[in-house]
């Protein structure tokens, strides 16, 4: 029963999400996704969990809730943001869009035949949500940052795909996924600083000399 | 042996950013491929390490894309060289940490990665390491830091790192059909393991696992219309790093299709794989074809050509080629290479990248010209490149199975790229030299910069001539391999 | 059968009895929190009393809609309160897709209210029925689709059906996050549809900030009596379908059921008190955001249970 509530508590802070303006509740909400998610897929682990996985868990959710963020949150001080004033989709729609998407997801977890045992749809659905959630931050707002924490999310959604689906990851492939989004965070905020060196700015409608 | 060869990168690599000298950076930086090649032979020759059930071990396919990079790894470690002792910034210096000294370590950490990535048999890791490429190679992109190579350095580590993050979607489907049969529950998710028991595995899951791995890795090779990031990629890169990219990246990319193609072949939906295969293939081809026919910049010419020649690939593994796609993509990194470097020695002399300003290369510096030109015939699949047999046996391929339409849309879509690129070409080779452009200097004489695009060509007009039977042998076991066989 | 008709008849009763005393607790709250004395509890009485007895004033830019506004409003209330199950037992009109029925009648008394406020012709009064025609717009998606999700949850269209298989078994599963989700949503519809902050406030006398009392303005007398009669009975209407949710205990006798059910009300009504005082007023252009908050939460909410 305490897994419904994560889910349901993920469920708000995925549409949430969509309708954020400030960069700041952006990134929290990323942080908070991050947290519900790992004590979402440590709750899900019905194999019984192994010291190995608590301290997997434990760092993931240190480095998702409090290293990403905190490396974002300095980003975005350095570049000087603090709203995303004219996003390509605006956040009225984007709201009602992230309801769509919920629907879709549920009605998706439907449609999928599951394996049985161990398998939670709502769970599912909210994997599935939260990548939708990070795709469309990604494709529909017009900061790079905004792209970053996009990614991170979408990551997020894939990661609590797999204990929602009952697949049990070797513990190293899970402690390499982690690595690669770190590092890959980590070297877009970095690009990102870059781009702000260089352009004065960080739209990425105005990144647009290269093209045919 | 395994082990050297994939850990030496990694601690070159971090040890070339510790680095204080230059000098010493850039000796590195060429010995370490040198020895990743030696080392990669041997294993050829020793026949040993094939043990497929762990996660980590090397079938005839990996020992063949393991070849093919590291020789392009050789060369081009080469003209990086070359590169970046002219480019030395004399204030910042060359020293410890500096930009200088993670670009130099960004490579060989990129061909660690590569390499990892090449020899993990599980595909988990064999994603974790894609990743970490694209991770590597994205502060390679930037090193001029030029407005326009941050346009490209973030295109390309968004639109990779999302594509490939959709492919660990298709990994978590992979698992899940593993979920359904009690005989298949316990599996590793080793490629190979995974292909054994693929009849037991559920189709539906298999076929949402190929398409998510299909549309993520296709992004990384370079498929339309996922490809949007490579053209811009290819040409704000140093010319070096572009021949890099495009001889290895792609290819790891290809060889994690590869792999799902052959459990989805084992699992009898190989018409679903085929059939997705063969559409992104053409659409690439097409796409690819129409920017090639208007195109202004003689770099991105080069990466739409990557993304024709990647279209040819996953057409062949679509109906069914074997050893025409294996040697095809042994042949394009080679002869990409080639073009690449010879573009970065254009480029040097030009000092632009514009079609409509270069002219008469073989007047300035007759080798660059013909190397240009010798390049350029490989790659449209002349006579007596190797390129030129690899086409032929795809168009083999399908013909055999009386696929007429589909070979009349593939001759359609070369003729057109065939017109598109020679238009350029000949525009660029001959005829008089821009009157109100300065060069450098004119080259009449070969010089150092030549010598590795010279090793590229010769290399693919070897095996367009005479295959040596020892790599013959190991392409064919490979495609024996790749189709499903033992 | 006899039992039923008491039960329901019982249930009209008490709402026409005890309606306006919501209204005062909420006021006594309020007082005692700002730490004053506060009116006496029958205050709401002695006023509908007091209104009772007197004229009416009527403009000549109206029509017969102005006096058919309260009227109106009155009288579909009333019929809502006959829709409603009271008590544990039945309302006294019960059948298929009842709380549709529940829903328009208090759309229609609300859209009486908007003409007659139109009808006066002033500018004041079309600004409040602007407003008002707005906000309800956002709200009732809301209403309806959480009572739906209610009716597809246990399985039963009818309004008596609904509020009667509710029990601890039917949220203690699978359900329970969505029970958050269900309140979150009928609070801020209450809210709004009962004109309290944070969407309106009762006691400004700013008619600019006005939303329900700028279209009253002009109402006196009898009709101003009929109106705020009516707002109390919509209190109860909507009251009781959010202590159904949250009281749901079954004794089966009525005394004890409607015992249980009135201290629910109060209960409902210190809340509300709590929160008007410890909350300012949003700014015109929040409820909409807040409204479309709870429109997201009553769509998980149906997502969730209809799945």
């Amino acid at each position: 029963m305490t897994d419904h509530f994560f889910v349901a508590l993920l469920l708000l802070v995925n549409l949430r999400l969509f309708a954020s303006s400030r960069m700041g509740s952006l990134i929290r909400g990323a942080a908070a996704q991050s947290f519900l998610t790992v004590c979402l897929s440590a709750l899900l682990r019905d194999g019984g969990i192994t010291a190995e996985s608590w301290i997997f868990l434990i760092v993931s959710g240190l480095v998702k809730c409090l290293v990403l963020p905190l490396l974002m949150f300095r980003a975005l001080r350095t570049v000087g943001i603090r709203r995303d004033i004219e996003p390509f989709v605006g956040y009225r729609v984007s709201l009602f869009l992230g309801l769509g998407a919920a629907a879709f997801s549920f009605w998706g977890v439907v449609q999928l035949p599951l394996p049985g045992g161990g398998v939670n749809p709502t769970a599912i659905a909210a994997a599935l949500l939260s990548m939708i959630t990070g795709l469309f931050l990604i494709v529909a707002r017009r900061k790079a940052i905004s792209q970053a924490i996009g990614y991170l999310v979408m990551e997020n959604g894939i990661f609590g795909l797999a204990p929602s689906l009952a697949v049990h990851s070797p513990l190293i492939v899970e402690a390499g996924v982690l690595l690669d989004v770190f590092v890959g965070v980590f070297v877009m905020s970095v690009i990102i600083l870059h781009i702000r060196q260089e352009f004065k700015h960080i739209d990425i409608d105005r990144l647009s000399e290269l093209k045919d | 042996m395994l082990w050297i060869l994939l850990l030496t990168p990694f601690a070159a690599g971090l040890a070339s950013m510790a680095m204080k000298s230059g000098r010493a950076r850039r000796f590195l930086l060429v010995c370490v491929p040198c020895f990743h090649f030696v080392c990669s032979i041997l294993i050829l020759a020793s026949e040993s390490g094939l043990s497929t059930n762990r996660w980590l071990g090397a079938d005839e396919l990996s020992l063949l894309f393991l070849l093919s990079t590291s020789a392009i790894f050789t060369v081009s470690s080469f003209a990086l060289n070359l590169f970046l002792r002219e480019h030395e910034n004399p204030e910042k210096g060359a020293g410890r940490f500096s930009h200088e000294a993670f670009f130099a370590g960004c490579v060989l950490l990129l061909l660690g990665t590569t390499t990892l990535a090449i020899l993990s048999l599980h595909t988990g890791v064999f994603w974790m390491a894609l990743e970490a490429t694209t991770l590597a190679s994205a502060p390679l992109i930037s090193y001029q830091r030029s407005s326009r190579s941050l346009e490209a350095a973030w295109k390309y580590l968004l639109i990779c790192s999302v594509g490939i993050a959709i492919a660990l979607v298709g990994n978590t489907a992979l698992a899940v059909s593993t979920a359904f049969d009690a005989a298949t529950q316990s599996t590793p998710l080793t490629f190979h393991a995974l292909a054994e028991r693929a009849d037991l595995l559920h189709p539906v899951w298999l076929k949402i696992a190929f398409a998510f791995i299909l549309v993520g890795y296709g992004t990384k090779m370079g498929l339309a219309p996922m490809h949007t990031w490579l053209p811009d990629a290819y040409s704000e890169s140093p010319s070096p790093i572009s021949a890099l990219l495009s001889g290895t990246l792609v290819n790891c990319a290809f060889l994690g299709i590869l792999r799902t193609n052959t459990i989805m072949l084992q699992a009898g939906v190989g018409e679903y794989s085929g059939g997705l295969l063969l559409t992104f293939g053409l659409l690439s081809l097409f796409m690819s074809g129409w920017f090639i026919l208007q195109q202004g910049d003689f770099k991105r010419l080069l990466g739409y050509s990557s993304v024709e020649h990647m279209g040819i690939l996953a057409m062949a593994v679509g109906a069914g080629g074997g050893f025409g796609v294996l040697f095809h993509s042994l042949n394009h990194s080679l002869t990409k290479g080639l073009l690449f470097l010879v573009a970065g020695n254009i480029l040097s002399l030009y000092r632009t990248k514009s079609t409509k300003s270069v002219t008469g290369i073989l007047r300035v510096s007759p080798v660059t010209g013909l190397l240009w030109l010798a390049g350029f015939c490989a790659i449209s699949g002349l006579p007596p490149f190797g390129i030129f047999v690899s086409k032929f046996s795809i168009m083999l391929a399908i013909g055999s199975q009386a696929r007429w339409g589909i070979l009349g849309l593939f001759l359609l879509a070369l003729g057109i790229i065939f017109v598109g690129m020679w238009r350029i070409v000949i525009h660029m080779t001959f005829g008089a030299p821009p009157e109100s452009h300065s060069f450098v200097e004119t080259r009449i004489r070969p010089g150092i910069q030549d010598i590795a695009p010279i090793i590229l060509c010769s290399l693919a007009l070897l095996l367009g001539l005479w295959l040596p039977p020892p790599l013959a042998r190991l392409i064919e076991r490979a495609a024996v391999i790749m189709i499903g066989g033992a | 059968m006899t039992r039923d008709i008491f039960a329901s008849l019982g249930g009209i009763a008490f709402a026409l009895l005890l309606a306006p005393f919501l209204r005062s607790i909420i006021n006594r709250t309020k007082a005692r929190i700002s730490g004053r004395r506060g009116a006496p509890l029958l205050q709401p009485y002695f006023s509908l009393a007091r209104l009772l007895r007197k004229g009416a004033v009527y403009s000549s830019t109206t029509t017969w809609i102005f006096r058919a506004g309260p009227v109106a409003g009155l009288v579909t209330v009333f019929g809502a309160i006959c829709l409603l199950p009271f008590g544990g037992g039945p309302a006294l009109f019960r059948f298929e897709g009842d709380f549709l029925l529940l829903t328009y009648l208090l759309a229609v008394g609300r859209f009486f209210t908007i003409l007659a406020a139109l009808d006066t012709g002033s500018s004041f009064e079309g600004m409040g029925a602007n407003r008002e025609a707005f906000f309800s717009a956002l709200s009732e998606p809301t209403l309806l689709l959480g009572l739906a999700g209610l009716g597809a949850v246990t399985g039963s269209l009818s309004l008596t059906d609904i509020y009667g298989r509710i029990g601890a078994s039917v949220f203690l599963e699978a359900n329970m996050p969505a029970l958050i989700f269900i309140l979150a949503a009928f609070m801020i519809v209450f809210l709004s549809e009962n004109a309290r902050i944070p969407v309106d406030d009762p006691t400004t006398h700013l008619e600019l900030t006005m939303i329900h009392e700028a279209m009253i303005l002009d109402h006196c007398g009898i009709d101003l009596a009929f109106i705020e009669f009516a707002g109390a009975l919509k209190l109860w209407t909507l009251g009781l379908l959010i202590t159904g949710l949250i009281f749901p205990v079954r004794f089966g006798v009525f005394w004890l059921d409607s015992l249980v059910s009135l201290f629910s009300l109060a209960t409902l009504a210190v809340c509300i008190g709590i929160v008007e005082s410890s909350m300012a007023r949003l700014k015109m252009g929040r409820v909409p955001q807040l409204l479309s908050i709870a429109f997201v939460m009553s769509t998980l909410w149906i997502m969730w249970v209809v799945k």
